[in-house]
């Protein structure tokens, strides 16, 4: 049986090739039967529930962009109260749902401590809507409303680190995913499972191929190479401790990652820009390193 | 997971039928069709692991003693992830007849 069917059922109407959609089948197998999710608006919620139709085979409400994660405590407290105290809630949502609209219910969830599991899947733009610029876009990506011109070659500003803010909000658990890291994706979403007693919090990068302009066979492909090129890092932080979960040994060269994906065209070339790009990623590299080295507890920062 | 029916009594925004997206088969999208070569085919199941929609499973075939891919028409959308990811490139594309 292909993965999460028993959970997500085929039919939905995502592009050919969604990288969301391959998230949300290992999320869901991993998460299993015991479950109730409330999901965002967004890609995955419109292409999965056109009414009267659902892929969903376990419980599942839909909520506004804003509020997922304080429908999602609100339904933890219930059940609670209820005496049900195994059923795990889940807050999903894309980056426009999770890091910019839906941002201060999440940012209330993790600081109110709620018991429960907070899933960003991260397209990075608003892929639903025709690709608007995000707080999850990353510098230098063309979107609708950062396009590439003569003089701004894309998005100026740097990508939102909504996995970091979790933890200086004192989350449980934080950790980042990557589906072509499918192993590492679904270890993280039952470890989170597992836990209890605080919020946890899981950003997955979702490639989206048509927002991106890739070829959709390319989708993992350039899931790994975010990896490989150290853009896309697969760390968790347990009680405020660090662990970086893989280490490439030599990082690809970001040129590699950006000549698959149309976003990015237009830097291929620029020498300085794609310079800039690795010294910040190497200087967050060794930032993290030495954070993880140091055994330093960033709850302590708080 | 016991199969149920859209119920008329319940106020509107309620799905009740569960999974039932499957009634709309997305393989009509397709425009290049994988196809699989059984004969090279190990079974490793790495492009179970990367289908978009589920439709790989890799299951005992017909004239062989190993598990091999197996992948379903109804909903392949021919996106080509499995073809691109096999690492033993037993997966080819041809353009999709209707």
């Amino acid at each position: 049986m292909g993965i999460g069917l028993k959970q997500f059922a085929p039919g939905h109407r995502t592009c050919a090739g969604c990288g969301s959609a391959i998230v949300f089948r290992h999320v869901l197998e991993a998460l299993g039967d015991d479950v109730i999710i409330c999901q965002a608006t967004g890609c995955m919620e419109v292409t999965t529930t056109p009414y009267p139709e659902t892929s969903f085979k376990v419980p599942w409400i839909h909520v506004v962009f804003e509020n997922a994660a304080s429908v999602a405590s609100g339904v933890k407290r219930s059940l609670k109260a209820q005496g049900n105290n195994h059923t795990r809630v889940v807050a999903m949502g894309g980056d426009g749902g999770m890091i910019d609209i839906g941002f201060g219910a999440v940012s209330g969830a993790l600081e109110r401590g709620e018991d429960i599991i907070i899933m960003v899947y991260d397209t990075e733009a608003y892929s639903n809507t025709g690709l608007q610029r995000s707080g999850g876009t990353p510098f230098g990506a063309s979107t609708t409303t950062s396009p590439a011109g003569k003089k701004i070659p894309g998005k100026q500003e740097w990508k939102k680190n909504i996995a970091m803010i979790a933890v200086m909000h004192g989350a449980k658990y934080v950790a980042t995913a990557n589906p072509a890291f499918w192993a590492d994706l679904q270890a993280k979403i039952k470890k989170a499972y597992k836990l209890e007693g605080g919020p946890r919090l899981i950003h997955i990068y979702s490639p989206c191929p048509v927002g991106w302009h890739v070829e959709p066979s390319k989708t993992i492909k350039v899931a790994k190479l975010a990896v490989e090129t150290g853009l896309w890092m697969l760390y968790e932080v347990e009680e405020g401790k660090l662990k970086i979960n893989y280490k490439p040994k030599e990082f690809k060269p970001v040129e590699d990652y950006f000549k698959l994906q149309g976003r990015f065209k237009h830097l291929l070339g620029r020498k300085d820009i794609m310079e800039k790009i690795e010294s910040h990623v190497r200087e967050w590299w060794e930032t993290m390193e030495k954070v993880e080295k140091e055994g330093i507890n960033l709850l302590k920062m708080i | 997971m016991s199969k149920t029916k859209q119920r008329k009594d319940l106020p509107g925004g309620i799905i009740t039928d569960i999974g039932s997206t499957a009634r709309n088969k997305t393989g009509s999208w397709r425009t290049f069709k994988p196809v699989v070569n059984l004969e090279k085919c190990t079974g490793c199941g790495i492009c179970e692991k990367f289908c978009p929609e589920g439709c790989i499973t890799i299951q005992k075939v017909e004239g062989y003693d190993k598990p091999k891919c197996t992948i379903n028409y109804d909903y392949c959308k021919g996106c080509l992830i499995c073809m691109e990811e096999c690492p033993f490139k037993v997966i080819s594309s041809v353009v999709e007849e209707k």
